[in-house]
């Protein structure tokens, strides 16, 4: 199954990355070998079979509305690759 | 004057009974495991980092470094995590200091868990202590090897499709992964969500047994925990009576098992038998012919949703941009590997629109079946044994360019991680001097099981986990 | 708008409802709805969704979800599931929102909107959960750079925040049906006890997909979103300049392009936003980290039972006695209650619901807080106590204790007996005014009786000096 340049681009940018011209070459010769071998899957005809998201059966695991301490805002942003006083500082969206 | 501490043969069993009984101190063990460390690390390369002083007053332990460790850094392999310090540890790691155990550092991975040779770790691949110019298998090599060289009396592991299994093969030790919901992946980076599961690897069953019994059990943290339907128990019998293990016969069919492997497994399986084990055959055909690409469909499908948190705002390394977006952009595509980026594509087109039904609702379903298919073998056997990996380590270098090739090494491994079934790898031999690893599948929660058959078959067979080049 | 008459609108809406549990949706942190506290630090590796931290969903606000959804008559899901919604923006901590996809909570619900024409049926497609983003404020640049910030700041303290979706189908008609059913829907939440749902707050908010078409027709045109309204009114508003602007491009021949745009309420515009470099594509998948949630019968059945009555029903009530608009103003302002209560202890139907949505309102007394004896005490005496003992009573009302009595104590002076002299003696005393009140300047009556008022210390009923000044001065 081929993938073609322009897909792999746009699944790039769904996926946030910003691949160097080399990259989108090797994905695409990459992600078009491997869509061939999972691509597999199609040939099951599968339509009176449900989806397994989970291998647990269990349903309804759930938590009382029940406050935990949380984090000092310092342990909160100790990882932060840039902050602003108490905030997390990103480059802006517009 | 200092005890002589042999941790290439000491078992954590053994371990803390002398601690217990005094006749070794908590500091003087992680003393000699730092010294092995120091000795054999350099060339292994099973550590990412180390810690000088041990903190509690048990016995050591090393975590993969997917498993946040509160103060110590974990980067799970990857560059985007470089000197991301947790402030929180995983409850495994919470459990492993409620009971005692004190971490020695942590074991290199593939980046984010993905791969089979260690070689995907931004920092270099890990080393088979058997042979060093080969790899160790994945993702958890660095755990795996530093158990086999006596780096670690044990050590934390995570597996998805076989990442605690086949580097418990290639290095020739006992590794578990655990019924799916069984143990805690809360704080345990994630790679598939509905595939990870955290288990032991040491150097034989009953530390195997050990270890889970301190992990396992219902977090309140992770919603797909359960409460272990019964208590983890020692395995001490040697016979396998009344045992039923079904061989399935796709085995046969499957080419890629090297001719030394398929001899091991069926001496072993020869073993079991002697052992008064009934053997049979039993049939998963689907498993074989489809569960790889399911596997690869829905592993990459959750891991590209997983990772998509490493966007450089909270914590890892960012690489700037003018704008958010093009930070975001550019921090990915600078802190990922080829293996992540890999998977994080397949998996986002798999869930792109026009492709979900085709790819991930597809493999959704064919997931249920194969489920359905293990649970009608279980049904008749209490146990599906194959082989772990179907070949022995392999050159490091060796798969590096061929993806496809490198995710064959799961394929035995892999169905049953789908199934959400329990696996234990039992060292059954050597092939080419190196190590060959027996693939032991339970029912769900079939954990005491598994222990009981592989510590029979472990006596029996009387492999010596100590890599032939250190004896 | 011309031609307006020849269109109609067609409106649905987007509601999103901010629950008040204590703790946020999938973390146990306190939830960021009126907590007070510093920036981030309502947080946890959860909702920061630091490597390997997992979602525990909160029982409270799936409970509330389910008692929304019967209070609008919809289906509950026997199994519901978590999705994952896959975006990057940096108020997402995960670069995924848990929400719901193809099993929500609630679905097929209709919530009644009762007019002058009959009952209107708003349907509601679904409900369901979800957790908020968090806070992003946007820092403009010391270079004064023109259309962006110069850095974005993010505080996670609501990231994680319950959050229920309520999708209507496009079944309202005008902004004042959309006013009103929105009206109504607060209510029933209010009622519900599940959120404040004050859109100043940001506790609920609306976004309106409209197109319009001509009269009559059935046909679907293209609509556009309007997103960013902040009161009922600015909905209202919002909805109307939108429609004008379709009537607009599609009388000029024009073809509708799909848009979303942002209203501002304060100066009436319709700013679009900036299109995107690529559509959206979510790739929604079943969450992994969490199990699907069944909900009992036995817990259907008990959140059923601890529902109140609905508005459009008590609406119907209490037109019976009052008019329709009356009757919505006090469903709608949580008023009916107290109203039925002191109509019940004795007061007139007519007169409380003036004192009521009026008074009461203006003097910002909590209804719920009132006596409804004292209340009617109070609304029966209005006419014969000084208006400013009125005023003060109804100010007092929530009061912990409040008693009317000492107010009705100083019920107003209308014996004509105590009051004739004193009129007698004001009349006498301006001889001159007097003599021009007769001489046409009837304007004068207000002095009469307000020297009266003065001199009885406010405590005459004002009626009553009005007819005995009026009497005197003909006489």
């Amino acid at each position: 199954m081929a993938i073609t340049r322009d897909e792999v681009l746009h699944v790039a940018r769904l996926a946030r990355l910003d691949l160097r011209d080399d990259e989108i070459e090797q994905l695409t010769a990459e992600l078009g070998a491997i869509l061939d071998a999972v691509g597999k899957v199609a040939e099951l005809d599968l339509s009176d079979v449900p989806p397994t998201s989970h291998p647990l059966a269990v349903v309804n695991v759930l938590a009382d509305d029940e406050p935990h301490a949380s984090l000092d805002f310092d342990q909160a942003l100790a990882n932060a690759p840039a902050v602003d006083g108490p905030l997390f500082r990103v480059p802006p969206t517009v | 004057m200092e005890a002589v501490i042999d941790t290439l043969r000491l078992t954590a069993e053994d371990a803390q009974g002398l601690v217990e009984h005094k006749e070794l101190s908590p500091a003087e063990l992680h003393a000699a495991y730092r010294h092995a460390i120091a000795q054999r690390d350099p060339e292994l390369h099973c550590y990412l980092r180390t810690i000088e002083e041990p903190v509690g007053e048990g016995i050591p332990i090393a975590l993969k470094d997917v498993i946040s460790t509160q103060g110590v850094e974990t980067t799970a392999g990857s560059k985007i995590l470089a000197g991301y310090v947790p402030v929180f540890d995983a409850t495994v790691a919470e459990r492993c200091k409620g009971a005692g155990l004190t971490l020695l550092g942590k074991t290199n991975t593939d980046e984010f868990a993905m791969g089979s040779s260690t070689e995907n770790s931004a920092f270099g691949p890990s080393r088979n202590p058997w042979d060093p110019t080969r790899v160790p298998g994945g993702s958890g090599g660095g755990s795996a090897a530093a158990v086999s060289a006596g780096l670690a009396p044990w050590a934390l592991g995570s597996d998805t499709g076989g990442s605690i299994k086949q580097p418990s093969a290639l290095c020739g030790n006992v590794g578990l992964r655990p019924t799916y919901g069984t143990v805690s992946r809360y704080g345990v980076v994630a790679f598939a969500s509905s595939l990870d599961q955290i288990g032991p690897v040491a150097k034989n069953v009953r530390d195997c047994a050990l270890l889970y019994s301190i992990i396992a059990g219902r977090d309140p943290r992770d919603a797909t925990t359960v409460e272990l339907p019964e208590q983890v128990t020692l395995p001490t019998d040697e016979r396998l009576d009344g045992l039923r293990i079904g061989v399935p016969k796709q085995v046969d069919g499957l080419t890629a098992i090297e001719p030394g492997v398929r001899a091991a497994f069926d001496q072993a399986i020869a073993r079991a038998r002697e052992l008064g084990a009934e053997v049979g055959e039993c049939d998963l055909p689907l498993s074989f012919e489809y569960g790889m690409a399911c596997y690869y469909l829905v592993a990459p499908a959750e891991a590209s949703s997983n990772l998509a948190r490493y966007d450089g705002v909270r914590y890892g390394t960012r690489v700037d941009g003018s704008t958010y977006r093009e930070m975001v952009e550019r921090t990915r595509d600078a802190g990922f590997g080829p293996e992540p980026k890999r998977r994080i594509m397949l998996g986002t087109y798999a869930l792109s629109a026009g492709y979900y039904d085709a790819f991930y609702g597809q493999a959704q379903r064919v997931r249920t079946l194969l489920i359905r298919e293990h649970r009608d073998a279980l049904d008749k056997f209490d146990i599906i044994a194959t082989p772990t990996a179907p070949t022995v380590a392999f050159p490091i270098g060796d798969k590096a360019a061929d993806p496809l090739a490198m995710y064959a090494c799961d394929v035995l491994t892999i169905p049953s991680c789908l199934a959400g079934l329990p696996g234990l790898n039992v060292p059954c031999g050597l092939s080419e001097g190196l190590p060959v690893g027996l693939q032991l599948i339970g029912a769900q929660f079939g954990e005491n099981t598994l222990f009981r058959a592989g510590h029979a078959l472990e006596q029996a067979i009387g492999f010596d986990t100590v890599p032939t080049r250190y004896r | 708008m011309a031609a307006a008459g020849a269109w109609e609108p067609v409106i649905g809406l987007e509601i999103h409802v901010q629950l008040k549990t204590r703790t946020k949706m999938f973390c146990r942190c306190a939830s960021g709805y009126g907590v007070g506290g510093g920036e981030n630090t309502q947080t946890c590796p959860v909702c920061l969704g630091f490597p390997g931290a997992l979602p525990v969903p909160n029982r409270q606000a799936i409970d509330w979800t389910i008692k929304l959804g019967l209070a609008l008559d919809c289906e509950i899901a026997s199994r519901a599931v978590f999705s994952r919604k896959n975006y990057f923006y940096p108020d997402l901590s995960k670069g995924y929102q848990i929400s719901q996809y193809d099993l929500p909570f609630c679905r097929n619900g209709t919530m009644i909107v009762p007019t002058e024409h009959g009952d209107h049926r708003v349907g509601i497609v679904r409900a369901h959960l979800e957790e908020d983003a968090a806070k992003t404020v946007h820092v403009g640049g010391a270079r004064g750079r023109i259309g962006g910030a110069e850095i974005s700041l993010v505080d996670f303290n609501r990231g994680g925040t319950p959050l229920v979706e309520i999708v209507t189908a496009p079944d309202i008609g005008s902004s004042d049906e959309a006013k009103r059913f929105l009206q109504l829907l607060r209510q029933t939440i209010v009622e519900l006890g599940i959120s404040d749902a004050e859109m100043e707050k940001g506790t609920l908010r609306v976004d309106a997909n409209v197109s319009i078409r001509p009269k009559g027709s059935t046909e679907l045109r293209t609509r556009c979103e309007l997103k960013n309204m902040n009161s009922f009114s600015y909905v209202a508003r919002g909805i109307d300049a939108e429609v004008a602007r379709q009537i607009g491009v599609w009388e000029s021949g024009k073809e509708l392009r799909q848009e979303t745009f942002d209203f501002d309420g304060a100066s009436g515009t319709l700013t679009p936003r900036r299109s995107k470099e690529e559509a959206d594509d979510y790739r929604y998948f079943p969450e992994p980290d969490l199990v699907p949630i069944e909900p009992s019968a036995e817990l259907i059945a008990r959140l059923r039972a601890e529902l109140p009555e609905l508005p459009a029903t008590r609406i119907r009530r209490v037109e019976q006695a009052l008019d329709l608009e009356q009757s919505m103003v006090l469903v709608s302002g949580g008023l009916d209650r107290l109203w039925e209560a002191t109509v019940a202890a004795g007061a007139g139907g007519k007169a409380a619901a003036n004192v009521i949505a009026n008074n009461l309102v203006g003097a910002r007394v909590d209804p719920s807080a009132v006596s409804p004896g004292e209340l009617a005490a109070l609304i029966s005496a209005r006419d014969r106590i000084p208006r400013q003992a009125f005023d003060q009573a109804i100010g007092k009302l929530a009061e912990p204790g409040f008693s009317a009595a000492p107010y009705l104590a100083d019920e107003a002076v209308s014996d004509e007996a105590l009051l004739e002299p004193i009129v007698d003696a004001i009349l006498a005393a301006n001889a001159a005014q007097v003599e021009a009140y007769r001489g046409g300047k009837t304007g004068l009556l207000g002095f009469f009786v307000g020297q009266v008022m003065k001199e009885t210390g406010g405590k005459a009923n004002a009626r009553a000096v009005n007819d005995l000044v009026t009497k005197k001065l003909a006489g």
